[in-house]
C-alpha cells in the first residue's frame, strides 16, 4: 500500500467497551490542508485527539494506523510522533520566561546558544512579540500568550498539527486575528493539520474538509 | 553559685522537717493520712518482670492500705528528675508530680545535693529495722556517700558475668584473664557505650582489681592520684579494645541491647549488674539455656536500689507506706522468687519470725542463679568520683 | 445578612492570632529554656548570672566536632538521597499504574512508627540479622555472624537508610499531593509533544513548578533527621554517636548541672539546623541557575525501561525493607526462642499476646483520644488561618505563621523542658488540656503543611460561585469548599493524627506521668531490648494511625460513589 504524503488515519475505530465512539473511519489530511472535526459533547472528538497523540485512557480500545508522511506512528510514544498541539489553554511554563518557553521547544540539532537565541527571537519577531524575550508568561495578554504559545509548537519542526479549541477562550475580535494568524503559519509551512471545535466559523476559515461526529449524544464524559 | 545551692538546701530541708518531725511520733498516722492517696511511682519499665512485680505491690497496697498505686513508666531516671527539676524552677514547692523515684545511687547524688529530696525518712518506716545494714553496708551506704535517710533500699545487685556454657566451657576469672582469652577470641566480648552505667561499670570493675591498693577508690580521686592509680587501668583496656566487638570502635547502647548480642551469638561474654538475670533471661527464652553466671575469683562489686521521695512530692504519706511495703519480708520473698524478679533481699534473714524466714528458704533457683557462697561478699562501690572522672578520661581517649 | 458576614470574617481574623497565641507560649519558654541555661542562667540549679561558662564546658566535650559533622553528613545525606529518589522516581514512574497506587501503599509506612521501623530494620540488617540468617551457615559458612559493622558502622549509613525507609514516603506523598495542584497532566502532554521524553518532561516542566510546595516538607526532613534521636540510638554510631543523641544524653546526665553545657549543645545544634537548611537554600539556587542551560539546550533525552526499573526498583526495595523489618518484629511477637542462625523462630508462643494484650487497653484508648483531639484541634486552626488568608488576605499574624515550625527545629529535650515549665507555672501539667496542647506543638506544623498548599491552590471560582448562589459563607464553607477539599483535609488529619501517636517526649513531659500512650509503653518497654515485646508494640502502635490512614483514603471515595450513584 502506497501511503500519500500528510496525515492518514487507517481504519481507525475507536470504542469504550460495547459502545462504538469512533466507528471505522479512514481519513487523508494533506500538507497545509486544515481539517476540522466538530461534533457535539460527548461524541469522541477529545477521543480522538488523545489516540492520535498515543494518550488514550486504558478503557479505551482501538484499532487501526495512523501514518504521517507514510511513517506508521500508531504504536510510538507522543514524543516521537513530531506532532504539534495547542490547545484551549495555552499552557506555557510559568516558570520560564517567554523566550526560554520557545528555547525549550528548538530541537538538540539547533547548536550554540547564541543562535538558538536568535531563532528564538526571530519567531517572536514573527509573531509581533519582538522585545518580550525576558517577560515572563503571566504578564502577557490572552492574545499574545496565544501566539507564543503557536510559535513555541512551530519551532519543534512538528510534522502534523492538532488544534484542540485553540480559539475558544478569546473573545470574538481577537479570535478573527488569532486564527488567521495561526492558519497563515500553518499555511507557509504547509503542515497537515486537523482542527476540533465547536464553532462553525472557525471550520469556515480553514476553509478545508469537514467530519462530523455521530450526532448521537451520549451522556459519557470523553 | 554554690551558697546559692546550699541555701535553697536549707530552705527546702526547713520546709520539710517539721512535716517530717509530725509524722516521726506516729506511723499510726501515716498509715490513715496515706489512706486514698493516689502515689505516682517513676519507674525504669524496661524490664517486664519488674513491671509486674510493680503491678503485684499496687495490687497489694490497695488491699492493705486503700492506696492506689501507679507506675509512671520512663526510659530514664532523669525524665523523672527534670521533671522535679522543671517544678522547682517553676516554683512548685508543694503538690508536686513525682511521689516516689526508684533511683541509682549517682542519680540519688545529684537530686540529694540540688535538695530535691525529702528527707529523712528511713527511720519512720517499721520495716526499715528488718534491713541488714551491717552484713550489707551498701543498704545504707550509697557509692561510698552515706545515705542518711535519704532514701530506702529494696533490692540488692552485684556485678556477675554471663556466658554461654556451650560455646565457653571455662570462662576467664579475672581481669588479666579476660584479656588472655580476647587475645585467642578476637570480637566477642563488649559492653555497653560508656554513658551507660553498666559501660562504666565494666571499667570500675576492672579497675578493682588492677589497682594496686584497693583502699584508695574508697576516697575522692583526685588530680594528683587520678593518672597513676588508673595506669594499669588504661594499660590493660588499651590493649584489649581492638580485641573486642566491632574491633571496640561501637559499642551496644545499654545492658539489654549487649543481652540480644550474647544471643545472636555475636558476643561470648557479657556483665551484668542482676546476678539473676541470666536465669530470668532463660525461663523468658531471651537466653539459650546454655547460659550461665560466674563472678571473678577476687570478688565484685555490688550495690542497692532505692527509692527516694522529691522534696515537693504530692503524696509523702503514700509513698512512705508503699515503701515500707516493699520491705515487708512478704514483698522482699515475692521479688526474690525468681519467677518474678529474682532480686535478692535487703533484710537480714536472722531478724525474720521463722515463717518470715522460710519465704526465703523455700524459694527456688534459676538454673543460671549463683549461691551466695559463689557470689561471694560484694565488693563497695569506688567513690563516684573515679566513675566521673573514668568517664571523662575515656571519652578524652577514645571518642574523638 | 451583612453584618454577620462582617462578624464572620472578623472572627475568622482571631483564628491567626488565636493560633499563634497557643503557640508562642510554649514556644518562647521553650526557646528559653534552651538558650538561658546556655548562657548560664537557671537558678533552680544554682545558676543566677550570665556567662560562657556552658559554651566552654560544651566545646570541652571529647568528640563533639565529629558529632556534629555526624549529625550534618547524616542528615544532609538522607534528605538528598530522598530528594533524588522521590524525583527520580515521580520523573521515571510517572505513567504507571504503580505510580498512581503509590499513596495507598506509601500511607501505611507513614503511619509506622520510627522506632519500630529502625529496630526492624536493624534486626534485617545486622550481621546477625535476618537476611545474613537466610543464607548462614548453609551459603556463608558463617557458624558465627561475622564482626563486620552493618549497624552502627561509622560513616552512619546505616542511619541514613533507616531515615530514607520513612522520609522516602513522607516526601513522596507530599509530592503526590503537590501533583495535584498543578495542570500536570496537560504540562507533560504539552512538554512530550514538543518531543521531550516522559523523564525529561517531568524533570524540566513538573519538578520546577511543584519544588516551591514541597520545600517546607524537605526542610522539616533536613531538621528532623538532623535532630532525631530515637532511630540515631538504634541505628548510629556510638563513639561519638550523632550531635542530637549526645545532646540529649547530656540532659539525662545524672550530674543535673550537664543541664548548661546540654542547653548550649542544643543552641549548637539549632544553628546547625539553621545552617544546613541555609546551605540547602543556597544549593537549590546554585542547582536551579545551572540546570537553567540544560533545561533550555533542548535535550530530549530517551531513557527506556532500564532507568525506569531502576528507580522502581530502589523505591520498591526500601519499601520492602520496613515491611519485610516490620513483618519479622511481627514474627518476634510469636517467638519463643529464636537464636542464631535460625531464620524463624525455634519455639513459638502466645503468651507475650496473651501477657500484653489486656494492658494495651487503656493506653490504646488514651492514644486515640489524644490524637484525636489534637489532630482535630490542628485541623480546625490550620482550616481558620488557612480561610482567614483567603477571605481577610495575608495579614500580619499570617505573615509570622512560620513561628510554628519552630518546633520542629529545636531539639524536642530541650525545648520541651521550658514548656514544662511554663505548664506547671499554669499549673496545668498532667491534665488533658496540656498534653492535647503538647502534642498540638508538633502536630500543628504538619497538618498545616499537608494542608496548606492544597487549600491556598482551591480554584476561588468555585467559591465564588457558591457565595454567590448561597449568599453564605458558612453554607459555602461547609457545602462546597470541604467537601471539595475532603481528601487533603482528611489526608492532613491522618498526617496529624500519626504525629501524635509517634509523641514520646511530649507526652512524658506534659503529662506528667498521668498518661500512659502507645509510644510511651513502647519506647519504654524498648529499652529492655526485648525484640517480641517491641514487635507487639510496633505492630499495634501502627494499628490506630493505619486505621485513620485507611478512613482517609476510603471516606472520600466512598462519599464520591454514593453521590454518583444519587446522580444516576
Amino acid at each position: 500500500m502506497k501511503h500519500p504524503d500528510g496525515l492518514l488515519l487507517h481504519r481507525v475505530t475507536i470504542s469504550l467497551g460495547a459502545l462504538a465512539l469512533i466507528p471505522e473511519t479512514t481519513l487523508t489530511v494533506a500538507p497545509g490542508e486544515i481539517t476540522t472535526v466538530m461534533g457535539p459533547s460527548g461524541t469522541g472528538k477529545s477521543t480522538l485527539l488523545n489516540y492520535l497523540c498515543g494518550t488514550l485512557a486504558p478503557a479505551f480500545s482501538a484499532s487501526g494506523q495512523i501514518f504521517i508522511h507514510g511513517r506508521d506512528i500508531s504504536a510510538l510514544p507522543i514524543e516521537k510522533r513530531r506532532i504539534g498541539i495547542l490547545f484551549q489553554d495555552d499552557l506555557l511554563f510559568p516558570h520560564m520566561s517567554v523566550g526560554e518557553n520557545l528555547l525549550f521547544a528548538l530541537p538538540r540539532s539547533v547548536k550554540g546558544r547564541h543562535r538558538r537565541q536568535d531563532l528564538a527571537e526571530q519567531a517572536l519577531d514573527e509573531a509581533g512579540l519582538a522585545g518580550y524575550y525576558q517577560r515572563s508568561p503571566g504578564t502577557l495578554s490572552g492574545g499574545q500568550r496565544a501566539r507564543v504559545a503557536l510559535m513555541r509548537t512551530l519551532l519543534s519542526n512538528p510534522e502534523i498539527i492538532l488544534l484542540d479549541e485553540p480559539f475558544a477562550k478569546l473573545d470574538t475580535e481577537l479570535r478573527t486575528v488569532i486564527r488567521q494568524f495561526v492558519f497563515a503559519h500553518i499555511a507557509a509551512r504547509a503542515l497537515p493539520t486537523l482542527l476540533v471545535t465547536h464553532d462553525i466559523r472557525d471550520a469556515e476559515a480553514a476553509g478545508g474538509p469537514l467530519l462530523s461526529l455521530g450526532a448521537r449524544a451520549t451522556d459519557h464524559q470523553s | 553559685m554554690k551558697k546559692g545551692v546550699l541555701l535553697t538546701l536549707i530552705v527546702v530541708v526547713a520546709a520539710c522537717i517539721p512535716a517530717a518531725a509530725q509524722v516521726a511520733e506516729d506511723w499510726e498516722s501515716i498509715v490513715d493520712k496515706a489512706r486514698g492517696q493516689t502515689v505516682y511511682w517513676n519507674a525504669w519499665a524496661g524490664d517486664e518482670n519488674t513491671n509486674s512485680f510493680i503491678a503485684w505491690v499496687g495490687r497489694r497496697v490497695k488491699e492493705d492500705y486503700q492506696i492506689d498505686l501507679r507506675h509512671v513508666k520512663i526510659s530514664l531516671t532523669s525524665e523523672s528528675v527534670s521533671r522535679v527539676v522543671a517544678e522547682k524552677a517553676a516554683g512548685r514547692d508543694t503538690g508536686g508530680s513525682v511521689d516516689m523515684i526508684w533511683i541509682n545511687g549517682e542519680n540519688f547524688l545529684a537530686m540529694k545535693d540540688q535538695g530535691l529530696l525529702f528527707g529523712p525518712f528511713t527511720q519512720l518506716l517499721p520495716n526499715f529495722q528488718l534491713v541488714d545494714t551491717e552484713g550489707k553496708p551498701t543498704t545504707i551506704i550509697d557509692f561510698t556517700v552515706p545515705v542518711e535517710g535519704m532514701e530506702a533500699p529494696w533490692r540488692m545487685a552485684q556485678i556477675v558475668y554471663v556466658y554461654d556454657a556451650l560455646r565457653l566451657p571455662e570462662p576467664p576469672r579475672s581481669i588479666p584473664g579476660l584479656l588472655e582469652w580476647a587475645r585467642e577470641n578476637p570480637g566477642r566480648i563488649t559492653h555497653p557505650q560508656i554513658r551507660n552505667f553498666l559501660g562504666s561499670t565494666f571499667l570500675k570493675q576492672a579497675l578493682y582489681e588492677l589497682v594496686e591498693d584497693a583502699d584508695v577508690l574508697g576516697k575522692p580521686a583526685t588530680d594528683a592520684n587520678f593518672a597513676t592509680v588508673t595506669a594499669p587501668l588504661w594499660a590493660w583496656y588499651e590493649e584489649l579494645k581492638p580485641l573486642m566487638w566491632r574491633r571496640g570502635e561501637q559499642f551496644p547502647e545499654s545492658g539489654p541491647a549487649m543481652r540480644q548480642l550474647l544471643a545472636d551469638n555475636e558476643i561470648d561474654i557479657m556483665i551484668s549488674f542482676s546476678p539473676n538475670e541470666a536465669s530470668t533471661a532463660i525461663s523468658k527464652g531471651l537466653l539459650p539455656d546454655s547460659v550461665r553466671t560466674y563472678v571473678l575469683d577476687k570478688g565484685t562489686i555490688g550495690n542497692t536500689s532505692f527509692n527516694a521521695i522529691p522534696y515537693n512530692a504530692a503524696n509523702k504519706e503514700g509513698a512512705l507506706v508503699v515503701i515500707n511495703f516493699l520491705l515487708s519480708p512478704e514483698s522482699q520473698a515475692h521479688a526474690q522468687n525468681p519467677e518474678v524478679m529474682g532480686n535478692f533481699t535487703v533484710l537480714d534473714l536472722d531478724r525474720l519470725s521463722p515463717e518470715e524466714r522460710r519465704l526465703f528458704t523455700d524459694l527456688p533457683r534459676g538454673p543460671a542463679t549463683l549461691s551466695d557462697a559463689e557470689l561471694g561478699r560484694p565488693l563497695p562501690e569506688p567513690h563516684p568520683s573515679w566513675m566521673d572522672r573514668i568517664v571523662a578520661a575515656w571519652e578524652q581517649r577514645y571518642s574523638r | 445578612m451583612k453584618s454577620e458576614r462582617h462578624k464572620g470574617s472578623r472572627a475568622l481574623r482571631l483564628v491567626p492570632w488565636i493560633t499563634l497565641a497557643l503557640f508562642l507560649g510554649p514556644v518562647l519558654a521553650g526557646l528559653a529554656a534552651t538558650a538561658l541555661p546556655a548562657f548560664g542562667y537557671l537558678p533552680a540549679l544554682g545558676g543566677d548570672q550570665f556567662n560562657l561558662h556552658s559554651w566552654q564546658r560544651l566545646f570541652e566535650v571529647p568528640g563533639l566536632t565529629r558529632a556534629a559533622g555526624l549529625s550534618l553528613w547524616t542528615g544532609l545525606l538522607a534528605t538528598l538521597l530522598t530528594v533524588i529518589l522521590v524525583f527520580g522516581f515521580c520523573s521515571a514512574m510517572h505513567d504507571t499504574a504503580l505510580f498512581r497506587k503509590s499513596q495507598i501503599i506509601l500511607s501505611p509506612l507513614l503511619a509506622t512508627p520510627h522506632v519500630a521501623l529502625a529496630i526492624g530494620l536493624a534486626f534485617l540488617i545486622a550481621p546477625s540479622g535476618w537476611l545474613v540468617r537466610l543464607v548462614s551457615p548453609w551459603l556463608t559458612g558463617w557458624t558465627r555472624p561475622p564482626d563486620i559493622a552493618m549497624v552502627q558502622d561509622s560513616l552512619g549509613l546505616a542511619l541514613v537508610l533507616g531515615l530514607l525507609i520513612k522520609e522516602v514516603p513522607f516526601i513522596l506523598l507530599m509530592t503526590l499531593s503537590a501533583l495535584n495542584q498543578v495542570p500536570t497532566r496537560e504540562t507533560l502532554l504539552t512538554a512530550r509533544s514538543l518531543g521531550y521524553s516522559p523523564v525529561a518532561a517531568w524533570l524540566k516542566v513538573v519538578l520546577p513548578r511543584i519544588y516551591p510546595q514541597i520545600r517546607l516538607p524537605i526542610y522539616a526532613v533536613l531538621a528532623f533527621s538532623m535532630s532525631v534521636v530515637d532511630v540515631a540510638v538504634v541505628l548510629a554510631p556510638t563513639t561519638p554517636p550523632p550531635l542530637s543523641v549526645m545532646v540529649f544524653r547530656m540532659f539525662m546526665d545524672r550530674d543535673l548541672t550537664m543541664i548548661f553545657p546540654a542547653s548550649a549543645g542544643a543552641c549548637l545544634q539549632f544553628l546547625l539546623v539553621a545552617a544546613a537548611i541555609g546551605a540547602w537554600r543556597l544549593g537549590e539556587i546554585l542547582v536551579a541557575r545551572g540546570a537553567r542551560p540544560w533545561m533550555l539546550r533542548g535535550h530530549r533525552k530517551r531513557s527506556g525501561p532500564p532507568l525506569y526499573y531502576a528507580w522502581g526498583g530502589l523505591v520498591i526495595s526500601l519499601v520492602a525493607l520496613s515491611v519485610v523489618g516490620t513483618l519479622t518484629l511481627g514474627l518476634w511477637s510469636f517467638a519463643h526462642t529464636w537464636f542464631y542462625p535460625l531464620a524463624l523462630p525455634s519455639a513459638w508462643t502466645l503468651s507475650h499476646w496473651l501477657r500484653h494484650l489486656p494492658d494495651l487497653a487503656g493506653p490504646a484508648l488514651t492514644t486515640l483520644l489524644l490524637g484525636l483531639a489534637a489532630a482535630s484541634l490542628a485541623l480546625v486552626l490550620a482550616l481558620g488561618c488557612l480561610q482567614n488568608e483567603r477571605v481577610n488576605g495575608v495579614g500580619p499574624a499570617s505573615r509570622m505563621l512560620w513561628l510554628l515550625y519552630l518546633p520542629l527545629l529545636v531539639p524536642q529535650i530541650a525545648f520541651l523542658f521550658g514548656a514544662q515549665m511554663l505548664l506547671v507555672r499554669l499549673d496545668l501539667d498532667g491534665t488533658w488540656p496540656a498534653l492535647i496542647w503538647a502534642h498540638l506543638l508538633f502536630v500543628f506544623p504538619y497538618v498545616f503543611l499537608a494542608l496548606a498548599d492544597p487549600w491556598r491552590a482551591f480554584d476561588p471560582r468555585y467559591r465564588n460561585t457558591a457565595l454567590a448562589l448561597t449568599g453564605s459563607r458558612l453554607r459555602t464553607f461547609f457545602r462546597v469548599e470541604l467537601p471539595m477539599m475532603l481528601k487533603p483535609v482528611l489526608f492532613a488529619f491522618a498526617i496529624g493524627f500519626a504525629v501524635s501517636v509517634g509523641q514520646y517526649l511530649s507526652t512524658i513531659f506534659a503529662g506528667g506521668g498521668r498518661f500512659t500512650t502507645l509510644t510511651v509503653e513502647a519506647v519504654t518497654l524498648a529499652t529492655g531490648n526485648d525484640r517480641r515485646v517491641i514487635g507487639i508494640y510496633a505492630l499495634t502502635q501502627a494499628v490506630l494511625p493505619l486505621l485513620v490512614y485507611g478512613m482517609a483514603i476510603v471516606l472520600p471515595a466512598f462519599l464520591q460513589r454514593r453521590q454518583e450513584r444519587r446522580n444516576r
